[in-house]
């Protein structure tokens, strides 16, 4: 819980702080009239709404493996007995070094986006989906490692790696689905970066922060591994 | 870039033309609020319905022989469940939310207009797999609406088969629905409002809004985890929240899970979820009471700032409903203490809805008799909730009508008088008929009184110590005769109320087609969704060009000015002094 409670104070912390206390030492009351008509004037919000709303999805999905961990720590802490740690699959190394190059085709396919080199944005995304594949098929690997070598749903410590995962895969899948419409758009010939360029970009993010959940997610499971 | 800033426009290019594009599978924020309305009020007449069923039981137990114990206690269940989630908080942020946010904030629509669509569709498949577990074997859950474990999946708890997993599974699908109309409330809010619109010069509608949609956003995963954990439990045999219990003699199937984690995360969302229900209707209280009187809110960026405030202590009280729970009792002091500071910025907002009324204009309209009912219903909640949250206080009265009296009070009446006055303020622009007006009166003075009868004796068997949760009481001694009198009465009080919201339902069908015709601003409102080009607003809300914001949403009774309000898209006149405000820009209406 206290993980949770830290990341939501951090993030009042940053919204209060960042974002409002400025605008909210205002008195409305006092000031009348608007600024000049000028949308590309300085001062004027230009981030894309898709990329805001992307950023407080992320904002939701941290709160929700914050969460998790908490159980994770808690459930640990409440255990009467029952607790006994999983030896973790050494495949997981395996699989965390292909998220990371999934993340770097993805990030390759934004750089060349950006330099409008639509061939490169195809490799890149190619790169970056399939390494993702190859993680999820690695992560079935570790869990069929797993059960065979004893570690069933009625372990506690098990099943947390089996939840924890699985929440991750999901993400990861959905994740995909953008993936996939967006290289479907970029696959055909003659069509220009510009237009799978906002697609790449919210994938790119997406790709590294579920990475950075992966990665947290690993330290958590090893450091309490047996 | 992939998207276009377009401030106005000559055409709609998206407008819909079919009826079924217009209606069913309609993009547009109004037609989505109606839906969400709609639905959230179905749905709860069905809680009202079974609110009704438990008072029949106990004012006159043994009666009704169709209404069995394991019934009673599915009707609690699902009674508080839906009016908690399915109804207050669709109601709040689908219905008013989405009706609002795009026309206060001087959108065309929400941001994301399909995703906004998906959500209520999702929202619908949510309430439908809730209503589907009456009708499953065992019928519907009846561990009571906070689900706890282990016995909400033992068997003995009615629908511990079924009931539990549907629930559990509706819940899961609600917060799919309501994690993508979030993100829309909060990107239009960021992000589509229009020129000269600042974050002060939005009316506290949205603030309130805005700030129960951030909570929602941040406390549902918590449910979400318990929802899945103990789903997996139930049907997969883990033992996240499942100690070792030896159930109807059969050996423990499993082992060492922690019921107190359940609670822990169940409380991290539940306590923010009474604020999800009441920030939007502080928010709107303020707008109603401001309108009505014809002055200005009182403290208008202290009313922000507080809300801030409770949103962010909201977050560090949950235990508060913990106290019994057998939890470290160090920890219950430091909740006793967050909970009574979060009593301090929601006082400020108290006096404030006061001191907007002194000295006002105040026209007691219907919408303005259902704020003052809030008001006075809020405060006499929020007291009880000061006993409460004193850990000394609240063990002896936990399991008692003391505390269905309190939460009832705080979080039931006083939101849903709220929902009343805002129905009756924003009916004439949704529709473009005013309510009648002597039925409404009618049904405010009943309502208001009649929730009294029912809630203040309840004080009084709590205080008795008349334990909650009950089917019916035998052999008890320390319950005097005059409590069963009590409960008596409250039941009579109870249907009658009940009855009295066929009044108001006549009143919203009767008003479609015979009410008074509205016109564009019968409230003589500063808000900009009062100065839409259309009433009812046509899709995209503002004809061909979006309106400017020049002022702040409560020039009432300005001195000098020539009517007692002057609508936020109107510019400054030549006397007035004309200061162009700090951080004035608005996102430009990026609706594309």
């Amino acid at each position: 819980m206290s993980v949770s409670f830290a990341f939501v104070a951090v993030l009042v912390g940053l919204v209060v702080w960042g974002l409002l206390i400025r605008r909210l030492t205002t008195r409305p009351w006092e000031t009348r009239g608007a600024p000049p008509e000028d949308p590309g004037h300085a001062g004027t919000v230009t981030v894309p709404p898709a990329k805001v709303g992307l950023w407080i999805l992320l904002a939701v999905i941290t709160s929700l493996f914050s969460l998790f961990i908490s159980a994770y720590y808690m459930r640990m802490g409440h255990a009467h007995g029952d607790w006994s740690p999983v030896a973790l699959p050494r495949v997981l190394w395996l699989n965390t070094a292909m998220l990371i190059l999934s993340s770097g085709g993805m990030q390759a396919a934004l750089a060349a986006v950006r330099r409008e080199q639509i061939d490169r944005v195809r490799i890149g995304l190619i790169a970056g989906g399939l390494f993702a594949l190859v993680f999820l098929v690695g992560q079935l690997w570790a869990w069929r490692q797993l059960n065979e070598t004893g570690y069933f749903l009625s372990s506690p410590a098990a099943a947390f790696f089996y939840l924890l995962t699985a929440v991750h895969g999901v993400h990861l899948l959905g994740g995909l689905f953008v993936w996939s419409r967006t290289l479907v758009r970029a696959v055909p010939a003659g069509i220009a970066a510009i237009a799978v360029r906002s697609s790449v970009e919210l994938c790119t993010v997406y790709w590294h922060y579920l990475l950075l959940v992966w990665l947290v997610l690993f330290a958590v499971l090893l450091s309490t591994s047996a | 870039m992939a998207y276009v800033a377009i401030a106005d426009r000559d055409h709609a290019p998206h407008d819909p033309q079919t009826f079924v594009t217009k209606y069913i599978w309609s993009q547009d924020h109004k037609v989505i609020a109606i839906q969400y309305a709609v639905t959230a009020i179905a749905i709860g007449l069905v809680a009202l319905g079974l609110s009704v069923l438990m008072r029949l039981q106990l004012g006159f137990p043994h009666v009704f022989s169709l209404i069995a114990p394991n019934n009673y206690l599915q009707f609690i269940t699902m009674h508080g469940m839906i009016m908690v989630i399915y109804l207050l908080t669709a109601l709040f942020l689908g219905g008013f939310g989405n009706y609002l946010i795009p026309l206060m904030c001087g959108a065309r629509d929400m941001v994301f207009p399909y995703m906004n669509m998906l959500s209520y569709w999702v929202y619908l498949l949510a309430v439908l797999v809730l209503a589907a577990t009456f009708f499953v074997p065992g019928g519907p859950t009846g561990a009571g609406w906070t689900l706890y474990p282990p016995q909400a999946v033992l068997p003995g708890t009615p629908g511990a088969s079924w009931g539990i997993v549907l629930m559990l599974v509706s819940l899961a699908i609600f917060i799919v629905a309501f994690t993508m109309g979030g993100l829309n409330y909060v990107t239009t809010v960021l992000q589509a409002r229009c020129r000269g619109m600042t974050f002060l010069r939005l009316p506290l509608s949205v603030w309130g809004i805005l700030m129960a949609t951030i909570l929602g956003l941040l406390a549902f995963p918590a449910l979400l985890v318990s929802a899945v954990m103990m789903t997996l439990d139930s049907l997969l045999g883990t033992s996240f929240f499942l100690p070792a219990v030896v159930s109807m003699g059969n050996p423990p199937t499993h082992n060492g899970g922690s019921p107190l984690l359940f609670q822990h995360l169940f409380w991290f969302f539940g306590h923010p979820e009474v604020y999800i229900v009441a920030l939007p209707a502080f928010g709107i209280v303020s707008d109603l009471l401001s309108t009505h009187a014809r002055r200005h809110i009182f403290g208008y960026r202290m009313m922000v700032w507080a809300l801030l405030a409770i949103g962010c202590l909201s977050f560090v009280v949950w235990a508060h409903h913990m106290y019994v729970s057998g939890m470290n009792p160090y920890f219950g002091f430091f909740f006793a203490t967050t909970t009574l500071i979060i009593a301090v910025p929601t006082a400020i907002k108290v006096y404030n809805w006061v001191l907007t009324l002194w000295r006002g204009d105040i026209h007691f309209s219907v919408p303005m008799l259902f704020a003052i009912g809030f008001i006075f219903t809020f405060i006499n909640g929020g007291l009880t909730g000061l006993f409460l949250g004193n850990v000394t206080v609240d063990v002896p009265l936990s399991a008692t009508y003391f505390v269905v009296a309190h939460f009832h009070m705080v979080m039931g009446v006083s939101p849903i008088l709220v929902v009343f006055g805002a129905i009756y303020h924003w009916y004439p622009k949704i529709t473009g008929r005013m309510l009648n007006e002597t039925l409404g009166r009618i049904h405010f003075w009943l309502t208001f009184l009649g929730t009294y009868a029912i809630y203040l004796p309840m004080h009084y068997l709590g205080i008795l110590g008349v334990p909650r949760r009950y089917y019916a009481f035998a052999g008890t001694d320390f319950i005097p005769p005059s409590a069963h009198w009590a409960n008596v009465g409250i039941t009579v009080a109870a249907l009658f109320v009940a009855a009295v919201q066929l009044v108001f339902l006549f009143n919203l069908a009767w008003s479609l087609s015979h009410g008074k015709p509205a016109g564009s601003n019968p409230w003589r409102s500063t808000t900009l969704e009062w100065q839409t080009p259309d009433t009812p607003p046509k899709h995209g809300n503002w004809g061909a060009q979006l309106p400017v914001v020049y002022r702040w949403a409560y020039d009432y009774s300005v001195p000098g000015a020539k009517e007692d309000f002057i609508p936020q898209n109107v510019p400054p006149e030549p006397g007035e002094p004309s200061v162009a405000p700090m951080g004035a820009e608005g996102a430009h209406g990026t609706t594309s």
